[in-house]
């Protein structure tokens, strides 16, 4: 399939220089390949239900969160780091099938709404449950022992198997029964639903997926950073952060997500960590910028193509008319 | 008995000024078919600017509803025209991202140039008392000017040349457009009336609460809360669903605790959503 090979062939590469960072750079590389690697899966697991399914899904912060918790209750309660998050997994899965059989009805406008409030309510739990998420002070986490660098490879190399099955995922779904059925729901629901696509099973498959791994990744990251609050797990701006950066890349494509996150992460530490005081702003101009002049992603803009033609073909002149 | 009759008050007042905020949202929404995730820090930029009218110009805050809400209504012309008119048509995912993202630069904006401090202009015009009642003066005014420019946008919707047009698109955008109205002028002034009721609000929101950008997401809440409840794009809509929603919450937060009345707005709208995907009253032309 030309998409896959063609996607293989910057992802392979790309994998192996994040999984080679630790020995080739300092501590804030590795940390950097880490982002990569969890915004890249977050990314992912988004373009389950936005770019295959179509549907305007914004509570990525609500499994984010979810898996963030559960991971850090489970762990503060003695639970083994792994296992927490193969737990905290489970539970986010759990919770997004429950919650999709309930808000799959809705559409357009009214699932993107019932989506962020859903990241809201679960911060309000979050904040006012004060005996069992630590209310608004959050919670600690037990510090992961080994040093600064043994801890940052151990997680790069966690959140790098993460973002591999997320990728490996999204390869079968794309070419399973489900991508077509999903691609199909995404052109025309009614029509899907006629020629015999199970819509509502999909379309929860699809939400469960997308639910998945933000999960694991939440765990992961709360097991990182060792500290956990309402605002940060279920935040607002990475419930948008998190679409735009696989629109960035191409929604609905198999690799799209994974370069939108690098270019993401690329134009955060070049250009946010610089204005501080004007991150939601560059954030907005990002938005503004993708939707007027990239409203395919990065990786259907005509550059890009041209560049794929180039490669793609031994001899330049041959593709010539 | 009489603690009933003041949470119920209370709830009323709380009300009318939810009405305000949701209405031009509906408009939007519906006649756009356009989530404006700008609505909340609109209304906290009009709040803004009264306040800080009031402390160096020392403007009457009141005498603001005369200048915020222009001021408003031509940012919003000028951001539909510009902008939001260019991807009317594209998926709910595009439109509601690029307003997400506007909001965002706004937000932030507001944020370094005003800084996140609650402010609040105190204006000192007591309370009224009515068996046993208290109404402070300040809300009861604030509440007597929201219904007055909600009843004042229905009158324009009703009667205007614009307000028929708005109208018109509402039910149907291609026969609109057949009928010689021009489409992109209509959203454009359709996104300007929403902005300027927007401040409106911001002011009579200066004046009873406290401003601050901390706000703006609850705010917008109210309003989609609002819209489910009531309906989309109706003035009488959005009003029946701002009393509701102000009652619901004084009457969970008599019960359960102020903390929850939040809680019990967003998993009520949640819960109304999944009963009846489409909001409550479904699809209906704008009056």
């Amino acid at each position: 399939m030309n998409s896959l090979r063609s996607g293989l062939m910057w992802f392979v590469p790309l994998t192996v220089l994040l999984a080679l960072t630790p020995f080739i750079s300092n501590n804030y590389i590795v940390q950097q390949a880490t982002f990569v690697c969890m915004y890249a899966t977050l990314a992912l697991s988004w373009n389950f239900m936005g770019g295959y399914t179509g549907y305007p899904s914004f509570s990525t912060s609500a499994f984010i969160g979810l898996g963030a918790y559960a991971g850090a209750i489970l762990q503060n309660g003695g639970v083994p780091m792994v296992l927490a998050w193969v737990i905290a997994t489970g539970v986010t899965g759990l919770f997004a099938a429950c919650l999709g059989y309930a808000i799959l009805r809705m559409k357009g406008h009214y699932f993107a709404i019932g989506s962020i409030s859903i990241v809201e309510i679960l911060r309000l739990i979050a904040a006012s449950w004060s005996s069992f998420t630590g209310g608004g002070e959050g919670l600690n986490l037990p510090i992961f022992r080994g040093g600064p660098e043994y801890a940052g490879m151990v997680f790069l190399y966690a959140f790098l198997v993460l973002m591999l099955v997320a990728v490996l995922a999204t390869v079968l779904v794309d070419r399973s029964r489900l991508g077509f059925g999903l691609r199909c729901i995404e052109q025309n629901e009614d029509a899907a639903d006629m020629v015999g696509v199970n819509v509502n099973a999909s379309k929860i498959a699809a939400f469960v997926l997308s639910a998945i791994f933000c999960g694991t990744a939440g765990a992961m990251s709360a097991s990182w950073v060792s500290y956990i609050s309402p605002p940060d797990a279920f935040s607002i701006v990475m419930t948008l952060k998190v679409p735009v950066m696989a629109m960035l890349g191409g929604a609905g494509t198999m690799f799209g997500p994974v370069f939108g996150a690098l270019v993401f992460v690329v134009i955060e530490q070049s250009v946010l960590s610089r204005f501080l005081d004007y991150n939601q702003a560059i954030l907005g101009l990002i938005i503004v910028f993708l939707i007027f002049f990239l409203p395919g992603g990065l990786l259907r803009s005509t550059l890009f193509k041209q560049f794929k033609q180039r490669i793609l073909t031994k001899d330049p002149q041959e593709s010539k008319p | 008995m009489d603690t009933y009759i003041q949470v119920l008050t209370n709830g009323l007042m709380l009300g009318a000024l939810y009405a305000c905020i949701a209405v031009g949202f509906s408009l939007v929404w519906g006649v756009l078919n356009i989530i404006n995730m700008m609505h909340g820090s609109l209304i906290i930029l009009g709040g803004y600017l009264t306040y800080f009218a009031w402390l160096h110009l020392k403007i009457n805050p009141l005498f603001m509803l005369l200048i915020v809400p222009p001021l408003l209504f031509l940012l919003g012309y000028l951001l539909q025209f510009v902008m939001i008119n260019r991807v009317v048509a594209r998926p709910v995912l595009t439109t509601l991202t690029l307003t997400f993202g506007l909001d965002m630069i706004l937000y932030n904006l507001m944020n370094v140039v005003f800084e996140a401090t609650p402010r609040r202009i105190t204006m000192d015009i007591g309370s009224v008392s009515f068996m046993d009642v208290v109404l402070p003066g300040d809300r009861l005014l604030a509440m007597v000017l929201a219904l007055a420019l909600t009843g004042i946008l229905y009158g324009v919707m009703r009667t205007s040349r614009t307000g028929r047009a708005i109208v018109a698109v509402r039910m149907d955008r291609d026969a609109a457009a057949l009928m010689g109205i021009r489409i992109n002028r209509v959203y454009a002034v359709t996104f300007a009336i929403s902005a300027m009721m927007a401040g409106a609000c911001g002011v009579l929101m200066a004046v009873t609460f406290p401003v601050t950008t901390n706000i703006t997401g609850l705010l917008l809440g109210k309003a989609f809360v609002v819209c489910v409840l009531g309906g989309l794009g109706s003035v009488p809509g959005a009003l029946i669903g701002g009393l509701a929603l102000g009652l619901i919450e004084s009457l969970s937060g008599n019960w359960w605790g102020p903390q929850n009345a939040v809680l019990t707005g967003s998993v009520l709208m949640i819960v109304l959503l999944m009963t009846r995907p489409t909001g409550l009253l479904g699809k209906a032309g704008y009056e």
